[in-house]
């Protein structure tokens, strides 16, 4: 990385990309819980999950605040500019994916253990899809990778697909089994959080490849859209 | 894996005080504190307030070689690790802590973490994954064990109840159908414990190479006269090859020929009716004797090559059921192969045929 000749700047830009960093490792491992919990039933997870939630709430902050500080007090130039702002909106997004997580884990209770739902076994191996993304976008910002990050956003279609799948089963399921209909709603929309959580992890890899390139991701071929 | 750790963060402490990066000084007698974290053969991360100031190259391998240099939670993501190792957490140390998917989606790393009397940190991560992976399989083994020994078990009970119907036996031809299934099935069950049992009895020998010379011709013809003696017709196609002026190989006579049959069932399970199952010896690479099953079938498709040796894995899971399989018999064959030390090809191509060649060592001269 660049050498600055001020260091306390140094530092900051640096720490400014662990908060980044923490905050990602807390969503992670916040969606791969809270999935885990959903498949187990396991009410307890679920709610440390909920209230763990507030510690990725106050990294947004602190991130928020201190990108602010080195903007306002360094007038960052150049890559230094574009990584602060890169890292704002990186806050933002994924403050985002990590209310998207502990929506998951407040439906848990909604889910009755004797659920047999199919939907309910393959909801897991979505959100592998979407937390793998997550982790290699992470790295990919760790490693200032714009080609990791670009490889990531090209994985969002499988989420997609994924999801209009699992909709499709849901409706059908919902339409014979209609006493069922409150558990499929909220399968429903843990399948979407969990789309939502792959589209979030594209606007990161856009992120990241903006602050490494100067420049846009350019547009990519779309898949059929999420419903 | 604790000890080495400690001495590692014994010698830190006392060189801690001669500032590692020092260009100007002259190389010291002791060897520096990187020089020690690069000699480890586990990753180990040097951490000061915060930031990683150095990485050894099995840490940069692991975690990428950005990391020197950034905050020690771009490494290291994992909640529980960024309370201990940020510079506002109270001093390090204490137990070691469990990260999952670092490095990849199933991977478990086990972190030590102690403070190096300064303001420095040493992390130590210790790969965990292997031990994790082989209680998994140990758990798949045992539940799909009984999955394939509770599904034979379970016709024979639905039947058996049936029998005992008396509508049922009052119509000679239904009970004669029934009976015929009960007996099928019993003896899958039958001839999946014999799998069972000799998996674990080749286990048990894995480490004790056999050292006896076997005449590799006269166990492919040996099997070949067991072959032609039962009552399956497709055992007319089968055809040996073998080359007369091969030595003997290394073996252990009962397991090759168990070996060889294994892979005749399956030539002949699999094969297309009426094309030949050819059974051929030669001389393989180096001193190697080769032992090679053919057969011309629809062959296997790339992707289920890798997995075709696990136990219980199956290429299409109703054919084998209605030709008899019990998942196990590849595994048998590796596992043979493995104890001989031998080596074993499997080529297939889709709508041609599946060629399996095993390679033995020798019978060493005495």
């Amino acid at each position: 990385m660049t050498d600055h000749t001020l260091k306390a700047f140094d530092d900051e830009i640096v720490e400014l990309r662990g908060l980044i960093s923490e905050m990602g490792g807390r969503a992670e491992s916040a969606i791969d819980r809270a999935v885990e919990a959903l498949s187990r039933r396991d009410l307890d997870l679920a709610r440390t999950v909920v209230a763990e939630d507030k510690r990725i709430d106050e990294l947004e902050i602190a991130i928020e605040r201190l990108a602010v500080q080195i903007m306002t007090l360094r007038a960052p130039m150049a890559d230094d500019l574009r990584e602060t702002v890169a890292a704002l909106k990186i806050a933002g997004v994924i403050e985002r994916i990590g209310d998207y997580a502990k929506n998951i884990a407040k439906r848990v209770p909604q889910i009755s253990r004797s659920s047999k739902i199919e939907a309910l076994s393959v909801l897991p191996a979505m959100a592998e899809l979407a937390s793998d993304m997550l982790r290699d976008v992470l790295n990919a910002f760790a490693a200032r990778d714009w080609q990791a990050a670009v490889e990531v956003s090209n994985r969002d279609r499988a989420v997609d697909d994924f999801y209009n799948s699992i909709f499709r089963t849901l409706l059908t399921f919902m339409m014979e089994n209609p006493a069922t209909i409150g558990e499929a709603a909220h399968l429903l929309f843990i399948a979407k959080n969990l789309e939502r959580i792959g589209d979030h992890a594209t606007n990161v890899a856009e992120m990241v490849y903006f602050a490494a390139r100067g420049e846009y991701m350019p547009d990519r071929e779309r898949g059929e859209p999420a419903v | 894996m604790r000890r080495p750790f400690a001495s590692l963060v014994g010698a830190l402490r006392r060189g801690s005080t001669e500032r590692a990066p020092a260009p100007a000084s002259p190389a010291p007698a002791q060897p520096s504190a990187f020089e020690l974290v690069e000699a480890f053969g586990d990753p180990v991360l040097v951490v000061r307030s915060g930031r990683i100031e150095a990485a050894n190259e099995a840490a940069r391998k692991l975690l990428g070689s950005h990391i020197v240099g950034e905050d020690v939670r771009i490494a290291i993501r994992h909640p529980a690790a960024a309370e201990r190792l940020t510079s506002s957490a109270e001093m390090p140390g204490g137990d070691p802590i469990e990260l999952v998917g670092l490095g990849g989606r199933d991977s478990r790393w086990q972190m030590n973490i102690a403070g190096l009397g300064d303001d420095r940190t040493l992390v130590h991560l210790v790969d965990r994954s292997e031990g994790h992976a082989a209680e998994r399989m140990r758990v798949d083994f045992v539940a799909n064990a009984s999955h394939e020994l509770r599904t034979p078990l379970a016709a024979i009970l639905g039947y058996v109840e049936t029998l005992d119907d008396d509508a049922a036996l009052s119509d000679p031809a239904t009970r004669k159908r029934f009976l015929r299934v009960i007996h099928d099935e019993a003896w899958r069950m039958h001839r999946l414990i014999e799998d069972l049992m000799s998996l674990s009895r080749i286990e048990a020998e894995k480490f004790r190479a056999p050292e006896t010379a076997v005449d590799l011709g006269e166990v492919v013809r040996e099997v070949h006269a067991v072959v032609r003696d039962a009552a399956d017709p497709r055992s007319r196609d089968v055809v040996c090859d073998i080359d007369e002026s091969l030595p003997p190989v290394a073996g252990d006579r009962a397991q090759l020929s168990q070996l060889l049959h294994n892979l005749v069932g399956n030539a002949m399970k699999y094969g297309r009716p009426g094309t030949p199952v050819t059974i051929s010896t030669g001389r393989g690479p180096g001193s190697m004797i080769r032992l090679s099953v053919e057969d011309e079938g629809e062959g296997i498709a790339p992707e289920h090559l890798p997995r075709l040796t696990e136990r219980f894995y199956r290429v299409d899971k109703e054919r084998s059921r209605s030709v008899g399989g019990t998942g196990l018999g590849l595994a048998i064959v590796k596992h043979i192969v493995e104890r001989h030390r031998g080596r074993l090809d499997i080529r297939s191509m889709p709508g041609k045929g599946t060629n399996i060649s095993v390679l033995l060592p020798p019978a060493r001269l005495s």
